[in-house]
């Protein structure tokens, strides 16, 4: 890798370089705002990502971007494939070297594929004129007289030479001006826009396919950690011997806790044992007492308590247009109501988990990872070992949602192997898992709404509370608590003469963190039910009521975020339509069933879902959930269904299962019996249709979810007449 | 004193402690990591391998209870890939993470050995105690009844 390493220290767009016999072309991703991980730095700028092609012909993508199902493995392949003009199955795909400074190991926001469409295709464009330019000279032809099939440039008069055997030369030549290569027009598009088979499923599915917790080093030990029940505690005295009395346990240590420079970590007792069992039998012979600390007073009650509280006086005002309290005042009629969500849990499938090695030369990491550049920076820093020699080998994910982001498992894991001397591979059983996550904020929010004598919509007024992500862990130095926390709800994109927002920070001892959708996943959930209380108070049909306020093609951007995506009423308005229409919104259901809609922008990407429910037993059953999806020209159909099914099933859990509540400072929750998952036996049918689009793709790992709580609570309303304003359902609400 | 299993086919002796559960057994001694944890309290399906042809969850299941019968694992589904289910599931484009996968593999090959064709309430009801994270259970639901029809879509 030593020529990719001193690619990656270079500093300019689009350059070449001789990798021993390899064309080799590197490149950097798009950013912008949304893109932009916190704490992540801007200039200088090394290469993303890199194009490798072979003397044998073989095409490489070399990219740090992980999979966790989302199908980044196969859409970005798609892309180079597409535009080298060759195979997609000739291309590969292979994880970059670790670089601390590269920008785009992180892997989340729904932005991969929109931040790599034009670059991607522009390097490949790039490689491709090269290869051609090398062989039209070796005829001595005209370029533009040459073609390319699957990688073998074809002459004008029959002349062929493979890829392979064109690298050597096309390396040495000087690189055009990448903004002046054409792009293949959508309408030539062989590979783009058709779903080939995705690339990491078929190891998915005979015990091949190699996750962080898979990984075995020669004189490996496990570990598992005691961490204090209560947020914030820690071990006061306990017994070793007791623990290592167990078959298979070798050591039994205190690691401290890690509460900076990006880190949070409970820290504990871990046991090092055999394998894992030991492992766990030990930590549970182990007969803690621990000193809870400063939240041990902490509660779910008294948080909702203080949020009310906060709810009372004016907050900080995030969006001030028009009037609103004077609009309100003047209004023929008010309505006013209060909503609440609750902390979540990401609960990936694959418990948390890394493997690290600390040697006399170097650390070694394995584990699957959304933001690798952290887990180096993090690891050099709690090992004192120079970043150069940490290299972390990132493997598939077994899912993320955003927890994967936080490095608290990989210190953990060097804190210990550094202790011991050996490789360690630390499992968060589920319990850890659940207790000590970084939750999707809990919020709660009032909303007084004002409609005139004709009952139009005339005031917004709407006021926030929760505890905030970016003031938990210190981005921006406070001065934006609500950074993380109002998206979906600052730019409403109803028409309204008044619309005011206010945001206020609740504390809490609480770990939060992005969960899948951030906080739209919330704030859809405030906004899409209240607009549908306030078409059932003016007598209006929900989605009529949201297409006469969508009526005027509007950009509607964050105050606070003028750089960021505006969003356009007139595509927020077709999702609706097509999502109505494909539901058969209006038509006659049977007898028991009802329907509601919702639409949300979130990630670039719009999303209208209308679900169909009933009650069975008093518990919600949603039986059909349609979607309508605007994320730009689409890449490969079926897997943007599987996200859109993935998102429902992900905010359908949220919407009618668990909540993390906490008690005397301590998560109540611990495994899937009292966190419950939707089951398949609960799935619906879910239908998806993209919108026909020439615009630039954008994400759908995320947007799918926000709909869906307030498509359902809307359906349940039409239903029963219940208004539900706080997540999950609980069947005593619609009593 | 040594527990013998027999796994995939293989005779295997393990030393370990009667009452360890027959999932570390088969990821941490034995090496074979297809089987996968997920709750370790036979919650959500994961860990599931096949004791004698029966669906058993390998995290809540004393390696004891295994001695001297034939666990399969995933690994042992089929040698490359092959069973009915696995090219059902491929066709049908799955698995998202993939970690839940084995396990409902694994379920839904002992339910098609039982009842070659069966309806959705009969994979809701076997297959209802997994969980799947990713949202995958559309896909699954399809892939079983395609694995039922011999592979035609």
């Amino acid at each position: 890798m030593s020529p990719l390493e001193s690619l990656s220290r270079r500093d300019f767009l689009g350059a070449a370089a001789t990798a021993g016999a390899a064309l080799v072309i590197g490149f950097h991703w798009s950013r912008d705002a949304a893109a932009q991980p916190a704490g992540s730095r801007p200039a200088p700028r090394p290469f993303d990502a890199w194009i490798r092609i072979g003397t044998d012909g073989a095409v490489t993508l070399l990219v740090a971007k992980a999979e966790m199902g989302q199908g980044v493995f196969t859409t970005l392949p798609m892309l180079l494939a597409e535009e080298l003009d060759v195979d997609f199955a000739r291309v590969g795909i292979e994880q970059a070297p670790t670089d601390a400074e590269i920008y785009s190991h992180g892997t989340g926001g729904s932005t991969s594929v929109r931040t790599s469409f034009e670059p991607l295709r522009q390097a490949a464009a790039a490689a491709r004129h090269q290869l051609v330019a090398t062989a039209a000279e070796r005829w001595g032809v005209a370029a533009g007289a040459c073609r390319v099939d699957d990688g073998v440039v074809i002459g004008p008069g029959g002349e062929r030479a493979g890829y392979g055997e064109l690298v050597a030369a096309a390396s040495q030549r000087p690189l055009p001006d990448l903004a002046t290569l054409p792009l293949k027009p959508a309408s030539g598009w062989q590979v783009l826009g058709t779903s080939v088979p995705r690339r990491d499923i078929p190891p998915k599915l005979d015990g091949s396919a190699r996750f962080g917790l898979d990984v075995r080093r020669p004189g490996m030990l496990y570990a598992v950690v005691a961490r204090c029940p209560t947020i914030g505690g820690k071990p006061k005295r306990w017994d070793a011997q007791r623990a290592k009395a167990v078959k298979g346990v070798r050591e039994v240590l205190e690691i401290p806790a890690v509460r900076d420079n990006g880190v949070f970590s409970t820290g504990g007792v871990a046991v090092v044992a055999e394998h894992t069992w030991a492992a766990i039998s030990g930590r549970d012979a182990l007969a803690i007492e621990w000193d809870a600390g400063a939240a041990a007073g902490e509660s779910s009650a008294a948080l909702s308590r203080q949020m009310e509280e906060l709810l009372g006086r004016e907050g900080k005002v995030v969006r001030d247009d028009g009037d609103a309290p004077a609009a309100l005042a003047r209004a023929a009629r008010r309505i006013e109501a209060t909503y609440e969500i609750p902390f979540q849990a990401h609960a990936p499938m694959e418990p948390l988990n890394a493997t690290v090695d600390v040697r006399a030369d170097g650390v070694e990491v394995w584990l699957g990872s959304q933001g690798p550049h952290d887990v180096r920076a993090r690891i050099a820093a709690v090992t004192g070992v120079d970043p150069a020699k940490v290299t972390v080998h990132n493997l598939f994910l077994g899912g993320a949602f955003g927890r994967r982001y936080s490095t608290d498992h990989p210190v953990e894991a060097a804190q210990i192997s550094k202790a011991i001397g050996r490789p360690v591979q630390l499992l968060w059983t589920r319990e850890d898992d659940m207790r000590h996550d970084f939750y999707r904020p809990a919020a709660r929010h009032r909303l007084v709404a004002g409609l005139d004598g004709e009952d139009r919509p005339i005031a917004w007024h709407h006021r926030m509370a929760s505890p905030s992500i970016a003031a938990y862990w210190g981005w921006g130095g406070g001065s934006r608590p609500e950074m993380s926390e109002i998206g979906g709800a600052v730019d409403l994109p109803y028409a309204l003469p008044a619309h005011r927002m206010e945001y206020a920070l609740a504390q809490t001892a609480v770990p939060v963190m992005w969960w899948r959708s951030v906080e739209h996943s919330g704030n859809a959930f405030v906004i899409e039910s209240f607009v549908d209380e306030l078409a059932h108070a003016a007598g209006v049909d929900p989605l009529e009521f949201r297409l006469r306020l969508l009526a005027e093609p509007r950009e509607v951007r964050e105050p606070g975020d003028p750089s960021g995506p505006p969003l356009l009423t007139a595509r927020l308005r077709r999702v609706l339509e097509l999502a109505a229409e494909k539901a058969g919104w209006g038509r006659p259901l049977a007898a028991g069933r009802a329907r509601g809609i919702a639409a949300h922008f979130s990630f670039h990407s719009y999303v209208a879902e209308v679900a169909e429910v009933s009650l069975e037993r008093g518990r919600p059953r949603v039986h059909r959930v349609v979607a309508a999806v605007d994320c730009g020209q689409v890449m490969h159909p079926d897997n943007l269904a599987a996200q859109v099914e993935g998102g429902v099933v992900y905010g359908l859990t949220a919407t009618l299962k668990g909540a993390i509540t906490v008690a005397s400072g301590q998560v109540e929750q611990s495994n899937f019996h009292d966190f419950e998952m939707l089951r398949i036996d609960e799935m619906p049918v879910v239908e998806v249709h993209a919108v026909a689009s020439e615009e630039r793709p954008t994400g759908i790992g995320e947007p799918a979810l926000p709909p869906i709580a307030p498509a359902v609570a809307n359906a349940l309303f039409a239903l029963t007449g219940k208004r539900l304003r706080r997540l999950p359902i609980s069947p005593s609400d619609l009593a | 004193m040594p527990i013998e299993l027999n796994v995939n086919g293989a005779s295997r002796s393990v030393d370990v402690d009667p009452d360890m559960p027959l999932l570390w057994v088969i990821r941490d001694v034995l090496g074979l990591t297809g089987t996968k944890y997920g709750c370790g309290m036979a919650l959500c399906g994961c860990c599931t391998v096949h004791v004698d042809g029966v669906a058993t969850r390998s995290c809540a299941t004393p390696v004891s209870a295994a001695a001297g019968r034939k666990v399969t694992t995933i690994e042992g589904l089929s040698t490359d890939g092959s069973h009915p289910l696995q090219r059902a599931f491929v066709d049908e484009q799955v698995p998202q993470c993939g970690w839940c996968q084995p396990g409902m593999l694994m379920t839904a090959a002992e339910l098609l050995a039982q009842k070659p064709r069966p309806t959705d309430e009969d994979i809701d009801r076997t297959l209802g105690d997994h969980i799947c994270r990713c949202g995958t259970y559309q896909r699954i639901r399809s892939a079983v009844h395609r694995a039922a029809r011999g592979g035609a879509a």
